[in-house]
């Protein structure tokens, strides 16, 4: 009996130490292939799961294109940072397709990426979006802008800005909004604290707080126009607010130093105005200026579905990442983090 | 169990026959090893070690390349610190809720006929074969807003609370239930005939018998419960100072690149869990001798 107790408490030791480190050790996936076939390449794409359907629009375009004919793909699509710290540790990868761009920074540090990468007209971004408000259908609570937000009752769901990096697109909006309009940094903080209040969840990552607002928890959810759009083209039905005040979310793509050459040839046709029209088709902003934008399934106005807010902030204006992550998320002194700790002893 | 307790203390001369044959026999194999057996307790280490030694050390390796500070930051961030007790705590309540509850349903699946054993002895091993993230749906629309029962404990603590109990039920049913089986109800019975009531039969039969797997299948719960993230993610809410379990915080410090801080918090994690495994087998030793 010994044995087998010993045996039994082996395995639990076991089972921790498996635990903790798939807990530590990034998802590492996508078997790479080499390309050896006659006439086509393969190129690796390493990119966050929402643009998905649109890459593999853009793909379908880029292989009529005399650059993209022969190109087979091998995809790997997760969580952003995820992504980006697997190709840092050795996923093989041509092109990136980030959510943000510190996550691409990352591989400029690891050496993967060349420091030139925002050179280009568009600084490296290929799809815009805004961060928007999402609400049950009808719009019970009558939700009308930020300041709504905040009224006894409203329940908000937000991705954690602490686990999932792409979250911090919403909390900055919800801050940034208040200066746009003319408020200080000290109403700013206010109102992010009454915000936070109201916030009765913080699931892992954009997807996954869709899921709990489906499933009724919240009555409000901040999320990203692009995000709104695609569920409601696969049939979710439920209603968004651009807000007249709102942050543009800016996406990066890169290519890596020692990627196949077509690679570059895929990026210039996504930063091209065939590949931009199989973004927008998705419920992406263009960053090409003069795109031709035609109607979006989805969209609140399918013929109109890009409302311009009357202020458009950029993460440009307050100070880029580096500055962004220092001042609110940083774990000791960050203006958000603070905050959960006032509002979370509070409850 | 009593022969290898004594064994050790008692020097034996050889002359002495022992009184329990298979003692002497299990201490002879433990001390040589014929090359079969060598052979296989090489095996044994390598895969131990290739699997749980080495991913071990590397945790305590990257954690104390921050040195101590890692350490303490960690442990004075006051929302980690958070984070861990309520993980802690939680675990250790599921775990007391499934030595009791694991016990009786192991009890009930060993003694008892009754129609849909079959059924129950597949369905409990649910939450082992589930995927987290499906177990986490499950809860939310068992216990979310649009509850059936009526209620709506989504991004409280009862969430993390019966989100432990839901992942965690199977190790004790499971430890227990092939040690019930081995044991002879005859020995009950004679115990009744000798005249011991039916509660100096558990203290003094039936428990010294099966506290070492009770106490196998707390660890394994405990050790589950402290490291479960994927049904939370749904189900919790992830606020800090409220629902936001250790697990959420590893993430969180992965995600701001912050490696070091993050093996730390898993080493704390895994100080813990040991210290609980040594515990659990401290006083599943004095309760077994307790014959």
């Amino acid at each position: 009996m010994s044995i087998t107790r010993r045996r039994v408490l082996q395995a639990a030791a076991g089972a921790i130490a498996l635990g903790l480190t798939a807990t530590l050790s990034g998802c590492v996936g996508g078997a790479a292939q080499p390309a050896s076939g006659s006439g086509t390449t393969t190129l690796h794409l390493v990119g966050f799961a929402v643009p998905k359907e649109a890459n593999n629009a853009a793909q379908k375009k880029f292989a009529e294109t005399p650059e993209g004919k022969g190109v087979v793909w091998e995809e790997s699509y997760g969580a952003s940072g995820d992504q980006s710290r697997a190709v840092a540790n050795g996923l093989k990868a041509d092109y990136v397709n980030f959510s943000l761009e510190g996550d691409v920074s990352r591989l400029v540090k690891a050496g993967l990426v060349d420091a030139s990468w925002q050179d280009g007209p568009t600084k490296g971004i290929v799809t815009d979006s805004v961060v928007v408000i999402v609400v049950p259908k009808g719009n019970p609570e009558g939700i009308k802008g930020w300041d709504d937000l905040v009224k006894p009752g409203v329940k908000i769901i937000t991705p954690n800005p602490a686990s999932s990096g792409s979250a911090r697109w919403n909390i900055l909006a919800a801050y940034q909004q208040v200066i746009a309009n003319g408020g200080t940094e000290a109403e700013a903080k206010a109102y992010l604290t009454k915000f936070f209040n109201n916030v009765v969840a913080l699931p892992g990552s954009g997807r996954d707080a869709t899921n709990a607002f489906l499933q009724g928890s919240g009555n409000v959810l901040i999320s990203y126009e692009n995000e709104a759009i695609l569920a409601r083209q696969s049939g979710e039905d439920f209603d968004y607010i651009v807000p007249d005040a709102t942050l543009k979310i800016e996406n990066p793509a890169a290519v890596l130093k020692d990627a196949n050459p077509k690679a570059t040839d895929y990026l210039n046709f996504v930063l091209s105005t065939a590949g931009q029209e199989e973004f927008v088709a998705k419920g992406f902003r263009p960053v090409a200026a003069g795109t031709p934008v035609g109607t979006v399934e989805g969209a609140n106005d399918p013929a109109k579905p890009f409302p311009v807010p009357s202020e458009l902030f950029t993460i440009g204006d307050l100070g880029g990442w580096d500055a962004v992550n220092a001042k609110f998320f940083d774990e000791t002194s960050g203006i958000v983090p603070q905050i959960q700790k006032a509002t979370g002893k509070s409850q | 169990m009593t022969a290898s307790a004594v064994a050790p203390l008692v020097e034996r001369p050889d002359a002495t026959p022992s009184p329990n044959p298979r003692g002497r026999w299990r201490r002879r194999r433990t001390t040589s090893l014929t090359p079969v057996a060598g052979l296989g307790l090489g095996i044994t280490m390598l895969w131990f070690s290739l699997l749980v030694l080495i991913p071990l050390i590397a945790i305590v390796v990257q954690a104390s390349s921050g040195g101590w500070q890692a350490y303490w930051d960690a442990l004075t961030s006051p929302q980690t610190a958070a984070a861990l007790r309520l993980t802690v705590s939680q675990a250790l309540l599921v775990t007391l809720v499934n030595i009791v509850m694991g016990t009786a349903i192991a009890w009930v699946l060993v003694r008892d006929r009754f129609w849909g054993k079959q059924f129950l002895e597949v369905v409990i091993d649910i939450p082992f074969a589930l995927p987290t993230i499906v177990a986490g749906l499950v809860l939310l629309s068992l216990y979310g807003p649009s509850s059936p029962l009526g209620v709506d404990w989504a991004n409280t603590r009862v969430a993390v609370f019966l989100a432990f109990l839901f992942v965690t039920l199977p190790f004790v049913v499971r430890t227990v239930q092939p040690v019930l089986l081995e044991l002879e109800p005859e020995v009950e019975e004679a115990a009744a005939s000798l005249g011991a009531s039916r509660y100096i039969t558990f203290r003094s039969i039936l428990l010294p018998a099966l506290a070492p797997a009770i106490t196998s299948g707390a660890a394994l719960s405990f050790a589950r419960g402290i490291s479960e993230y994927g049904s939370l993610v749904l189900l919790s809410g992830n606020l800090p100072y409220s629902t936001e379990v250790a697990s959420v915080r590893i993430l969180s410090y992965v995600e701001g690149d912050k490696l070091t801080e993050a093996a730390a918090v898993a080493s704390i994690l895994l100080v813990v869990a040991l210290v609980v495994i040594v515990v659990l087998d401290i006083i599943s030793r004095r309760v077994a001798r307790h014959v």
